[in-house]
């Protein structure tokens, strides 16, 4: 393509390298726990080593003798004060939202909740303290299967009981559709506890001066921490005022109102001093919440022709102890999703939200629709089994076609865009689809005992967390919509505030594509700023993949009403007739004389000058924008991976993965790829290495990252990616990426372990499908129903 | 308190430390270099590592008086005026996202390209085993240290 000297090239679609990297590369960052005050102290907290215990006494005298302590509290230091950390999410009219003290006063219900908190001058000295602190505990039974949970007899987690919530969903008439079908399938499959581990631990600083606080905190969420410290915790708004400097990845974890937050405001206004907390990995583990923690029962009715008539889904979901900030509406973010990119008749769908002596589950990456993604799409791959079709042609035949869009699914939702045809052609053909199908069957039939197979996950999500209205139907807490404002400088650079906040997800370097595009000013010229409530006052933050699609447009609302305020002045400049300006590349020209124009910089610095306005115009070019859209967003794309499971170890090496994502209009397409890389690498990650995993006790073992198991470079196969484009219905036509990736990759790859598999009888893997449990799956299934290796293999 | 004399990013150190003192924590807390960041405590993520004498160490496995007569670069030290060519590639190959753990990966990239100044994909993945990203899934950090290696890094 040729650009002319007229039309400049958009920003919008260069791999613009970023803006951000240039701190990060040279370690000249701002981390939470980087922040050293005057006179700032140190918090250590003491946590329960029991599931569930009453705490009978507390004794925090021993650590005020030691060295360096300048306080000791335990929960009733805190009672009158600490409140309950919010649920924002009360998914249904009865739910259960039981108390949730910061720091436990007289009962725990998970190891590694507060009990204790030691202020001292440095973190080793209160390290040491909080050996001396003495707690009485009277063990109560922990409470760790959810299905036991429910039973009668179970000892409760809560006075009130162990359900939380039912919530139900259903449309079409799902008993005809199970009654009448020729085919119907039922599988259970389990979503396992994930730990987050963002690579930077948590940290927060607090500092009051007078009756104002500051919290430094490395967070996803500033303005939501802003409001719920003032709405739930008695401080004024205007005297809290939340700082996420450079945050380190968040993944969901660090959308939270947490413990730690809450108790480092209460116990600097105590001491009268700043005090800083940066948990240890192991602290991590244990009280970052967690996600998924589900089992899932999902029922699939069809026709003989492959048609879905019917789907059926019962979810018990693992809440932990307490309800965070969204842990039960977790679940039904997913429950819009089970149908995926499919037509059927008849959907139900059931969510019991159920309390364990465990850490709290909320967002992780994905949030309900990585769980639901991967139950349709391994029931797909089972429905074809049972049908003796080709997978994919099974997925062909029912979803949505190209020139279907818009669609209203069975959920109700209507998806604004897609071509599922165009990302599946392609995907195949970077795969070699048809070449690696034939060595699979060459494979298979030479008894080789390392097995090719091929996983499918045709997948779509709903993301650009939301339309308000939409979020209000559904009883959550807060609205959708985000917000942005355009600083015009005197000079004609510009500074661009948005309220998302990002933590690693490049907004400062894809904002001023945007603006540079809309404005007609370099990107070079543009600077974002963000995560700072006085700088930000307004803003939702970043998650669910919304930053783009929702603070994006909020962007460009922001920039229309700076054009709409510039041209005024313009036309006074040219002594044109407003009417007469036209706006292109950064220059308003009088439409058939286009010397006469001004550009933006000359407008921005006459309206600093302000010598020369029209009558009742203000002297300035800034404005805002608050954009709550009408519509979730829509990505889907069509990974395929191959994996070589070996038969004799377990060993499963992932050969090729492809990913074709379509993603809308790329702002920029570096880092959109390199969205779907870290994406795909969580999915993978849950398929084949992760688990949070309690023993009987209710004892965290996974608490350190040699007990847990992030994939380290040697663990993850190269990935192919590439992309359709389907332009989404907003102005910018962009869709989400966030999350797509690890929504994706999980049921690709266990697909292809199944698909694998198959031959030798297997029907399923539990994630994480380590060597032992594939190895298992095929000792199991050996010999009962289906072909036994010839080359032996598995004696 | 013991006394160590170091060599951290050129400049000459003598400090009374605990014995008990991580290396990284005097990093961080005594000399304020925090571009050094702490990511697990247990030795696996890799975050804090640093050359000590110009071999790569994690710096929360190492006490600070056995750095003592060490010279010790951490990230803030890696460029000389201009950036250091592993910086440079990690920019311009995005290699990072959140970039909290990209000084330990950039170090660790460095003495792997010292070791091996013509790495195979393979022995890129394994030479940066005891590292962990959690963001860009490894694909953008292997492209970049295999073009740092292809402008040249070896001393």
């Amino acid at each position: 393509m040729t650009a002319t000297a007229e039309a400049p090239s958009p920003e919008i679609g260069q791999a613009r390298l970023r803006k951000e990297d240039a701190k990060l590369v040279t370690g000249q960052t701002n981390w939470t726990d980087n922040i050293k005050l005057n006179g700032m102290l140190q918090m250590a907290f003491l946590r329960s080593p029991y599931a569930h215990a009453k705490i009978s006494r507390v004794d925090v005298s021993g650590a005020l003798d030691q060295p360096g302590v300048i306080a000791a509290y335990c929960g009733a230091d805190f009672a009158a004060e600490q409140g309950s950390l919010p649920c924002a999410w009360p998914v249904t009219p009865d739910i259960i939202i039981p108390p949730h003290p910061p720091m436990a006063v007289d009962e725990v219900r998970y190891v590694g909740q507060a009990v204790a908190v030691v202020i001292a001058r440095d973190r080793y000295a209160a390290a040491d303290a909080i050996a001396s602190i003495d707690v009485d505990y009277e063990p109560l039974p922990p409470v760790l299967d959810m299905r036991a949970a429910l039973a009668a007899d179970s000892p409760k987690v809560h006075d009130a009981g162990n359900k939380s919530y039912e919530w139900v969903f259903a449309n079409g008439d799902v008993d005809a559709a199970f009654r009448d079908a020729p085919v119907v399938l039922e599988r259970n499959y389990r979503q396992q506890r994930l730990i987050p581990c963002a690579m930077e631990p948590r940290s927060v600083v607090a500092q009051w001066i007078s009756d104002e606080v500051t919290v430094w905190s490395a967070t996803q969420i500033p303005h939501v921490l802003r409001f719920a410290l003032s709405a739930f915790f008695g401080i004024p708004e205007q005297n809290v005022r939340v700082i996420a400097p450079d945050v380190g990845g968040g993944f969901g974890s660090k959308l939270q109102v947490t413990a730690e937050e809450v108790l480092a405001v209460l116990a600097s206004r105590k001491v009268g001093k700043p005090v800083k907390w940066t948990e240890s990995r192991t602290e991590g583990n244990l009280t970052v919440h967690h996600g998924r923690d589900q089992w899932q029962q999902i029922k699939i009715a069809a026709d003989r022709d492959g048609r879905i008539r019917g789907l059926s889904v019962d979810l018990l979901a693992d809440m932990g102890a307490y309800l965070m900030l969204v842990t039960p509406g977790v679940p039904l973010l997913g429950a819009f999703m089970f149908p995926a990119i499919y037509k059927m008749d008849a959907y139900s769908f059931k969510c019991t939200g159920v309390f364990t002596t465990k850490m709290p589950t909320d967002a992780y990456r994905g949030a309900g629709r990585p769980e639901a993604t991967f139950a349709i799409e391994r029931i797909m791959d089972e429905l074809a089994t049972e049908l003796g079709m080709e997978p994919m042609e099974l997925r062909e035949r029912n979803w949505i076609k190209h020139e279907e869009f818009p669609y209203t699914t069975i959920c109700g939702l209507t998806y604004d865009s897609g071509n599922y045809e165009a990302a599946t052609a392609k995907a195949k053909e970077l795969f070699d689809y048809d070449g690696l199908r034939r060595e699979q069957a060459e494979r298979n039939a030479r008894g080789d005992t390392v097995r090719l197979g091929i996983g499918i996950s045709t997948f779509t999500e709903m993301c650009g967390l939301a339309p308000s209205r939409v979020l209000g139907s559904l009883s959550y807490g807060a609205g959708g919509w985000e917000h942005a404002s355009i600083r015009m400088l005197p000079t004609g650079k510009v500074e661009v505030v948005t309220g998302s906040s990002a933590h690693g997800q490049g907004h400062e370097t894809a904002w001023s594509q945007i603006v540079a595009d809309q404005l007609g000013v370099p990107f070079e010229d543009i600077r974002v700023l963000h995560g700072d409530t006085q700088v930000s006052p307004k803003g939702m933050d970043t998650y669910g993949s919304r930053s783009l699609a929702v603070g994006g447009l909020a962007l460009v609302q922001a920039c229309d009403k700076v054009i709409v305020k510039a041209k005024v002045i313009a036309a006074a400049m040219l002594e044109a007739s407003a009417d007469d300006l036209e706006f292109s590349a950064g220059r308003f020209s009088v439409r058939g004389d286009p010397e006469a124009a001004r550009s933006i910089q000359e407008i921005a610095l006459a309206t600093f000058a302000a010598h020369a306005l029209p009558d009742g115009v203000e002297p300035s070019l800034d404005s805002d924008a608050t954009y709550d859209p009408d519509n979730f967003s829509f990505p889907h794309g069509t990974h395929l991976c191959a994996t070589e499971v070996d038969t004799e170890t377990g060993f499963v090496k992932i050969r090729t993965y492809v990913a074709v994502d379509d993603v809308g209009v790329v702002v920029n397409p570096m880092i959109v790829e390199g969205q779907v890389h870290g994406g795909v690498a969580q999915g993978i990650a849950q398929a084949l290495y992760e688990e949070g995993v309690y023993d009987d006790d209710g004892n965290l073992v996974t608490t350190t990252l040699a007990d847990y198991l992030v994939p380290a470079a040697p663990d993850l196969p190269s990935l192919l990616t590439e992309r359709t484009t389907t332009p989404a219905s907003n102005r910018l036509g962009v869709k989400g990426v966030g999350e797509a990736g690890t929504i994706a990759s999980t049921p690709a790859v266990v697909n292809s372990i199944v698909d694998a598999l198959r031959p030798l009888g297997v029907r399923d893997v539990t994630m994480p499908c380590t060597p032992e449990r594939v190895w298992r799956a095929i000792q199991s299934a050996h010999g009962a129903n289906g072909e036994v290796s010839q080359s032996g293999g598995t004696a | 308190m013991t006394q160590i004399k170091v060599t951290v990013d050129g400049v000459k150190y003598a400090d009374e430390v605990e014995p008990r003192l991580l290396l990284v924590h005097y990093l961080r807390e005594v000399l304020g270099k925090t571009g050094t960041p702490v990511g697990c405590d247990t030795s696996n993520c890799g975050a804090c590592t640093v050359l000590m004498d110009g071999v790569s160490v994690k710096s929360c496995s190492v006490l600070a008086v056995q750095a003592d007569g060490c010279d010790v670069t951490t990230i803030e030290g890696l460029a000389n005026g201009e950036l250091h060519p592993v910086q440079r590639a990690f920019h311009e190959e995005h290699a990072l996202q959140c970039g909290y753990c990209t000084p330990g990966m950039i170090m660790a990239a460095t003495d792997l390209l010292r070791d091996n100044p013509h790495p195979t994909d393979e022995e890129i993945r394994d030479g940066l085993e005891g590292n962990l990203c959690r963001c860009t899934g490894y694909e953008n950090i292997v492209r970049a240290v295999r073009r740092a290696a292809q402008a040249g890094v070896a001393p």
